[in-house]
């Protein structure tokens, strides 16, 4: 086991950590969120972020990639929670990109990957359509016509949908939804005739979109890997995309700790410092275990994703349930702890309040991933 | 040093030396705890105890010349899992072993270390902690038993409390209040004396468990050489203080050493039974199940992940003093956890005809899992530390 990043991936999540701090620091998250871009992030920072490597690094040579690793992705993710950053590395990069990496063809693999690592091209995942992350409860459907699947149905929640050029589709194309068995995945073009797209704003203030398909007609040259069996592909990129996340939601959450710990020590009432209180005191401290044991199930869950472990996806849904679940109680006593002052708009803690509660609900919540990893475990 | 020849003469050696019968956990009256009144509950328990001490096995970290088999800490770690991997019960248990030898080796005059370390090494002295007193718990540096000199002496009086087997060892590491006048932690001093010194008396106090291995502990007018000081007179906190991260770090490892090793997993599927696919049919249970099985996967790696951290130039001693709050609270969790998935059945008193071994004794675990987050720094006290050392709070009581 490495429960710790090596010297490589160190020095790479430092230059993230410059990085987030000189080129996207919250004030620039804030003045995203109020200038509100169609897209969602700022095309600068993102090429900014292209040219630095961030694209490339989970992909193999011939792909465009340099097969740096999920590990050391992660690390700089942490950074990027930090700060807020708004990109659509995970969405284009981790999520949609991997499900190509895993799903496609040779050709399909080494046409479209570099598109994506050099920002050419900008994909988008399309898998959950209802209130809740389900990947195997998907309706919408696929009918083979001829040369082309003609799809119907509606997906909730694609992550950084505006201006995507291409949707990575599941769709379903025999079985029942709840099955994991007949689900195909698809390249979709966004101007495909039948795709309305609609943005859907949530509290994080990053961009989602509500995808409609009414009769989208995709060429079969498009279908991601063997018809019915897409699943495992779509599910191995999901776990990355969770892990990846994860340790975002991890950099959130060390943040605003650390904030509020600050805080603790400025802030007089009854003329001492409210960190001497005992009562906040020990609530600190207990968050302190708490995001200790976060860092440890991260690294377990980023070495078995590392390694493709047969158990990575139950110790990835385990860091994902349990970083969430500290996520929330983080930010609510940042919050508390910071007073009247913690509810303003002003003060940062609002916005991490907020990225807490979509980044946990985004692929699979506590519950999903406690539910997982049991059933992963055998019971 | 070639470790991996090392591994494989280990586990050979443990291989043809620990009998067949020493390869199961140890229940409580099967522990061989050492002293003048040392018991075997086997043959088997003496053989392996005998050959364990010819070794030096039973502080295998120790210099030989202690009575240790002089391992290097990898040396250490090697013989430790090899002892895991076949079920080796430990050969001897002993306050010695774990607190009293680690603070005279290394506070120790070269005198007191040849006096008590083979000793404990060979299990001819079992050792007590006198720590607390009835008006000193979490505030232990408020301590009262007094030592007052005399010539070469100490006369001590006063009664400590909690003295786990008091009643049953032969020596006690004891904290003494020799300079009343000065503040709180710079007039106490680290005493070894025997239990068997005229004016000790130890009476045994009744937990909700229904043992009886906690004690009161009485000085009367107790003489004690000076010579018998660990570490300067008046400077016994120092000594105290590291004692008690040695009993924290062995605590904190309570939930996987002791108990009745029930996992909550296969509690449930006894006594909740699956459904049809194969899930723990109360989905509240499992959710719960799968809580704990999290934190303990998260707070079983964090010792592995320190180590990694250090050897990649990037480590927070910090991380370590989440342990003990951790551990101990995580094992009384998972104890409630075991209450609710057993129903009824978790609830037996020494009804041996309603209720399986495993049962009372999970039941007994439950009850004494509440001992643990009390006993060395209750949990309120773990918090003030991470409070003042890792996140550097202002006016943290201590």
């Amino acid at each position: 086991m490495a429960l710790a990043f090596n010297e490589e991936q160190r020095s790479l999540k430092d230059t993230a950590r410059d990085f987030a701090q000189s080129q996207s620091p919250i004030e620039a998250f804030r003045s995203l969120r109020d200038s509100k871009p169609a897209d969602g992030f700022s095309a600068d920072v993102w090429n900014a972020m292209i040219e630095l490597g961030w694209s490339g690094m989970i992909y193999p040579e011939s792909c465009g990639g340099f097969d740096f690793g999920c590990m050391g992705l992660a690390g700089c993710f942490e950074e990027f929670g930090r700060s807020l950053v708004a990109s659509p590395l995970l969405s284009s990069v981790v999520l949609a990109g991997s499900t190509v990496l895993f799903a496609g063809s040779e050709e399909q693999k080494t046409t479209l990957l570099p598109q994506v690592v050099s920002g050419e091209k900008r994909l988008a995942l399309a898998v959950d359509e209802g209130f809740h992350h389900d990947p195997s409860g998907i309706a919408c459907a696929a009918i083979a016509e001829g040369s082309t699947f003609i799809l119907n149905g509606s997906k909730t929640r694609v992550i950084d949908g505006t201006g995507a050029d291409l949707f990575v589709v599941a769709a379903r194309t025999a079985g029942q939804p709840g099955e994991q068995q007949g689900i195909s995945l698809f390249l979709l073009d966004a101007s495909t005739p039948g795709v309305r797209i609609y943005p859907v704003s949530l509290v994080d203030s990053r961009s989602y979109v509500h995808l409609v398909l009414e009769n989208a007609c995709i060429p079969a040259s498009r279908l991601l890997g063997e018809l019915h069996n897409g699943f495992a592909a779509l599910d191995k990129a999901l776990d990355r995309g969770r892990a990846c996340l994860a340790a975002e939601m991890f950099g959130g959450m060390q943040e605003i700790f650390e904030r509020t710990v600050q805080y603790l020590k400025e802030r007089k009432q009854f003329g001492v410092l409210i960190g001497t209180f005992q009562a906040l005191q020990h609530r600190a401290a207990h968050m302190y275990t708490e995001i200790e044991m976060c860092k440890s199930i991260l690294m377990l869950a980023l070495d078995a994703l590392e390694k493709d472990a047969a158990n990575a996806p139950q110790l990835i849904s385990a860091a994902k349930a349990k970083i969430s679940d500290t996520y929330e109680l983080v930010s609510n006593e940042a919050t508390q702890m910071h007073g009247g002052i913690g509810v303003t708009d002003e003060l940062d803690i609002g916005l991490f309040l907020k990225r807490a509660r979509v980044s946990a609900a985004l692929l699979g919540s506590a519950r999903f991933h406690y539910n997982r990893f049991a059933t992963l475990e055998g019971y | 040093m070639d470790y991996k020849a090392f591994r494989q003469e280990i586990r050979a050696w443990l291989e043809a030396n620990c009998p067949v019968s020493m390869r199961t956990p140890a229940k409580q009256e099967e522990q061989v705890w050492g002293g003048r009144h040392i018991k075997f509950p086997s043959a088997d328990a003496k053989l392996w105890f005998e050959r364990c001490v010819d070794k030096g096995y039973c502080v295998p970290d120790w210099p030989v010349e202690y009575g240790g088999a002089g391992f290097d800490a990898e040396q250490t770690r090697i013989f430790k899992s090899e002892m895991r991997k076949l079920g080796c019960r430990p050969p001897q248990v002993n306050l010695g072993i774990w607190m009293a030898g680690p603070a005279i080796l290394e506070f120790g005059t070269e005198e007191q270390k040849r006096e008590h370390l083979p000793k404990i090494a060979r299990g001819e002295i079992r050792w007590c902690q006198g720590y607390s007193e009835p008006g000193a718990g979490s505030d232990l540096a408020g301590l009262q038993t007094r030592a007052v000199e005399d010539g070469d002496d100490f006369i001590i009086n006063g009664s400590k409390i909690w003295t786990s087997y008091a009643d049953e060892s032969d020596w006690i590491y004891c904290l003494v209040r020799t300079n009343p006048d000065a503040p709180k932690r710079d007039g106490i001093t680290f005493l070894l004396f025997d239990m068997a010194s005229p004016g000790v008396e130890a009476k045994p106090i009744e937990l909700i468990t229904g043992e009886r291995h906690f004690c009161q502990t009485f000085f009367d007018n107790v003489r004690v050489p000076k010579k018998n000081a660990l570490g300067k007179i008046n400077e016994g906190w120092t000594v105290a203080k590291r004692v008690l991260e040695f009993e924290r770090n062995m605590m904190s490892d309570l939930g996987n050493e002791t108990g009745s090793n029930v996992e909550p997993r296969e509690a449930a599927a006894h006594y909740l039974g699956k459904d049809s696919a194969g899930r723990i049919s109360d989905p509240v249970l499992r959710d719960a199940i799968a809580r704990h099985d999290v934190q303990k996967l998260a707070f079983d790696v964090t010792q592995q992940r320190m180590i990694d951290e250090f050897t990649n130039g990037a480590g927070n001693m910090n991380t370590a003093l989440i342990f003990k709050y951790c551990g101990t609270e995580e094992e009384k969790r998972k104890y409630e956890l075991l209450l609710k998935i057993m129903g009824e059945q978790g609830l037996g008193w020494r009804d041996h005809s309603h209720f399986s071994e495993v049962e009372l004794n999970t039941t007994l675990e439950w009850m004494g899992a509440k001992t643990h987050t009390i006993a060395g720094g209750t949990s309120e006290i773990q918090l003030n530390i991470i409070a003042k050392r890792a996140l550097g709070l202002p006016g943290v009581l201590s």
